[in-house]
Formats: structure tokens, C-alpha cells, sequence
């Protein structure tokens, strides 16, 4: 694991590959289930995202890309700190809806400690790429944009 | 020299990977046809090999992390040496009993995702390999017994000459067949029989605590398979691929043709339960198997060859 504030460093080639095949690992963290849906809407034939090796799997470590839905409740940041540290490096994360990016709905709710950047910078003090896609919830367009620019984030990183 | 050259090019590893991720590719784009949808561009499996060959390893705490790191090789040498042995047979290069050492190379691989899953400590893969393990005590049997029925038609140990005779001529051959194509889809890992990685319910079986180089290991096996097993039944059932003259345009497509016979088995139906895989291949699959040995025997000793 990389230690806290330090520079993730992504290998032009290591930087390809992934955008090459993302494979997308879906967490949820205290949604309201419908951007869970429209995530799901990705993978239907009519947006295909096998066409960019895009690919649902079921295991933090076979993953590229977190996908994270909700507004990140007490009980689920542990869990959402244990699935971070359990994916290889490198890889972004991507918060999905106005939940993910700044609490959306809940935004005054007493369970909820933040959107998923914060969580992530201010906690886990990580320079993990994070990816804001805002919607309530967010189109498949978004969604597929969110990824593709988090992707291009990753390339230009690299040094 | 001349064998570490074989082994390692032309009729081994880089051919094999080459042929093998090209199936790959053909086993997605058909199924994404089939579900109305474009598919992934043809390099696609080389790209995924690429992604997690530059991706973190990571061993968890539980693991046994020797035999964790060290079982996808074992499947990956098991299939090097499988497809040396298959395409150097169909080159016209044989030695007696290669045929036993194929059955023997195949079962590696199965091996290979029980000692990894076993050895990842995650009680989630340990579940995938036990079903792993089921299955293969489930489907060797039959397998045997239907490759014993090309060997009888064949009359001969030798690949080369079982790659000679089209036993898929006769009423035995046919149902032989039937049962090695089901072997073969349980080798691959594809629904029906996708039982120890199913997605659903135990997420990826025995490869679920891999990540990186070993997972793309693992992943370069089943391209293998994928290549090695259709090619199996080619040359066991279908005669083989004759490298005289056009012989080859039409092996390829015999091939070809296999491969989609497993794909569109895999399309069009829904994963079984551990018990009812075990039932379906002890009670169809073994029947079918010893019926297809009995009619190869009584047309061997009467002299009906099309029995
Ligand atoms: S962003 Fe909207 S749709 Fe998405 S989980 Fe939050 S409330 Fe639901």
C-alpha cells in the first residue's frame, strides 16, 4: 500500500493497459438503489461497454475501477476503506450520482460522513484519482464520460 | 535446442497464446452477437493480459503465499506441453501413448485452480475448488470412456492416427462425441457447467483472491484451453486437421465449427447446481459413454463399421 500523501506513480504502459480494460467493481454506500440501476443500464446491449473491454466483475482484486454509489454512511466507510485497500494498484475511483460527489439528498442527513473525494483525501489520505458524476441519477452517457475521463486523469499522471 | 524452440514457439507457447486469445476473442463477439450487441475489438484479450500484467500482486494474510503464487503455473505448463503434443500429432509427429499423456496434461489445469483455490485461504475460493473437484471426478469418467471409443475405432494409441480416422462415422462415435464436447465444456468453465466460478453466487470461485500477473496467468491457461480443447475433439472425433494441400482451410473450419458448438451451448443455457452436474455426468453422461464403448465393441468384433 502506498503510504499516506505520497505520489502514486503509473507507468505509461501500466496507464494503457487499464484504459485499454477497465474492469469496474460496483460498491454502494448507502443509496437509494437507483444508481445502482443506471449503472446497470451500462452494461445492457444498447450501451455495450464491452465494445471498450469494459467489464463487470465480481472481485475488488480482478478490479481497475471502483465504482461508488451513495451518500457513504457510518457503518459503510470501514467497508469502503477495506475494498480500497484490497484493489491493485493502479486504479481510479469513479463516485457515482450527486450522492457520491457531494451527498446529494442527504446532505443534512446525521448518518453520513461525506462524499466519497473527501473520504478519500481527508481519512484515507490517499492521491487515488476520484471522479465526480453528477445526476440524481447520472445517465449512462455520464457515467460512461466519468470513466473515460478518469482514464485520461491516469494517463497524464503518469510522471 | 530444436525442442526449447518448439516448446517455446512455434507449436507451444506463443503459438498457442496467439490462437488461443484469437478464440478468445471469437468466443466473446459470438456471444455478444448472440445477445445483439457489438462485442469487444479483436485484440481485447491481449489488452486484459497487458492490464494485469502491470497490475499490483496482492497476497492476503490467510494465504499459503508458495502454493498461492505457484499453482497458475502448473496449469499453464500442463497446457504448453498439451498443445505441443496435439499440434506436433496432427503435424504427423506421434509416440505411442500420447494420447494417455494428453488426458493426463488436461486434467492440470483443473489441478492448478484447485491448489490455488485451496491455498488463496478465502473460504469463498475454498468452495469454488471443492465444486472444482466435484466436477472433475464427475466428468474424467466419462471423458475416458468416450476417448477409449476413438482409440477402439482407431484401433491405435497413436494421436496421429486417431487423428486419421473420423469416428464421428458411426453411431458410437456420434454419442462419444456428444459426451467428450460436454467434458469439454465443463474443462472451459462454461455455462451449464460454470459452477465453480459462478459469477452470481460465489463471484469468481477459486481465482477471487488473484489480481495481477497471477490472475493473468490463469487467464492465459483458459485462452489455451480454449485453443487445446476444441483441437482435442478435432482431431479424437472429426478426423483431424490434414495439412496436405487445401486440407488445412478445411481443418481450420471443422475447428472453427467446435468452437462454436461450445459457445452457443454456453449461450443458451442456464448454469445447473453442483448435485445436478454430478447426476446429469454419472448417470446421461456415463451411460451414454459405456453405451457408445459397448456398440464400438460389438461393431469392432462383428465387423459393422458403422456401428
Ligand atoms: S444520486 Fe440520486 S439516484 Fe443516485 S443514489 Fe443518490 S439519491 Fe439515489
Amino acid at each position: 500500500m502506498a503510504s499516506a500523501g505520497s505520489k502514486t506513480r503509473t507507468s505509461p504502459w501500466q496507464a494503457w493497459g487499464i484504459s485499454r480494460s477497465p474492469w469496474v467493481y460496483h460498491l454502494a454506500t448507502g443509496t437509494c438503489n437507483n444508481c445502482d440501476i443506471e449503472l446497470l443500464d451500462c452494461l445492457t446491449p444498447r450501451y455495450d461497454l464491452e465494445r471498450f473491454g469494459i467489464k463487470l466483475v465480481g472481485s475488488p482484486r480482478h478490479a481497475d475501477v471502483l465504482m461508488v454509489t451513495g451518500m457513504m454512511n457510518r457503518k459503510c466507510l470501514p467497508r469502503f476503506i477495506a475494498v480500497c485497500r484490497q484493489v491493485p494498484k493502479p486504479y481510479i475511483i469513479v463516485a457515482l450520482g450527486a450522492c457520491g460527489a457531494n451527498k446529494g439528498i442527504f446532505h443534512d442527513s446525521y448518518n453520513t460522513v461525506g462524499p466519497v473525494e473527501r473520504v478519500v483525501r481527508e481519512i484515507m489520505k490517499e492521491d487515488t484519482i476520484v471522479v465526480n458524476v453528477p445526476g440524481c441519477p447520472p445517465k449512462p452517457e455520464a457515467i460512461i464520460l466519468g470513466v473515460v475521463k478518469g482514464l485520461k486523469l491516469l494517463q497524464e499522471r503518469r510522471r | 535446442m530444436r525442442y526449447v524452440l518448439e516448446l517455446v514457439i512455434y507449436p507451444g507457447f506463443i503459438f498457442a497464446t496467439a490462437v488461443g486469445l484469437l478464440t478468445s476473442w471469437f468466443e466473446r463477439k459470438v456471444s455478444a452477437l448472440v445477445q445483439w450487441r457489438k462485442g469487444p475489438p479483436v485484440l481485447q484479450p491481449l489488452y486484459d493480459l497487458v492490464k494485469l500484467a502491470g497490475k499490483e500482486t496482492l497476497v492476503s494474510e490467510r494465504a499459503n503465499s508458495a502454493g498461492f503464487l505457484l499453482a497458475p503455473f502448473l496449469g499453464f505448463a500442463g497446457a504448453i506441453v498439451a498443445s505441443l503434443i496435439l499440434w506436433n500429432a496432427n503435424l504427423g509427429r506421434s509416440f505411442l501413448g500420447d494420447s494417455i499423456v494428453l488426458l493426463y496434461l488436461l486434467v492440470l489445469p483443473a489441478l492448478a485452480v484447485i491448489l490455488g483455490g485451496l491455498a488463496s485461504g478465502n473460504p469463498i475460493a475454498i468452495l469454488g475448488a471443492t465444486r472444482e473437484l466435484k466436477l472433475v471426478l464427475a466428468y474424467e469418467v466419462p471423458l475416458v470412456l468416450a476417448v477409449i471409443v476413438a482409440i477402439l475405432k482407431a484401433d491405435s494409441l497413436l494421436l496421429h492416427r486417431l487423428g486419421n480416422t473420423i469416428t464421428i462415422g458411426s453411431l458410437s462415435g456420434v454419442l462419444a462425441f456428444f459426451v467428450a464436447l460436454l467434458a469439454v465444456q465443463v474443462k472451459l468453465g462454461f455455462a451449464p457447467f460454470d459452477i465453480a466460478e459462478a459469477e452470481t453466487e460465489l463471484i469468481a470461485g477459486p481465482y477471487i483472491e488473484y489480481s495481477g500477473p497471477p490472475l493473468a496467468v490463469f487467464k492465459l491457461t483458459h485462452a489455451m484451453l480454449l485453443f487445446i480443447l476444441p483441437l482435442f475433439l478435432v482431431t479424437l472425433f472429426l478426423g483431424g486437421i490434414d495439412f496436405r494441400g487445401l486440407g488445412w482451410l478445411w481443418g481450420i473450419l471443422k475447428y472453427l465449427g467446435v468452437v462454436l458448438a461450445i459457445v452457443l451451448i454456453k449461450n443458451t443455457n442456464p448454469r445447473l447446481r453442483i448435485d445436478q452436474a454430478i447426476r446429469f455426468f454419472w448417470r446421461y453422461g456415463l451411460g451414454l459413454a459405456l453405451l457408445a464403448l459397448v456398440l464400438a465393441i460389438i461393431g469392432d468384433q462383428v465387423g459393422l463399421r458403422w456401428l
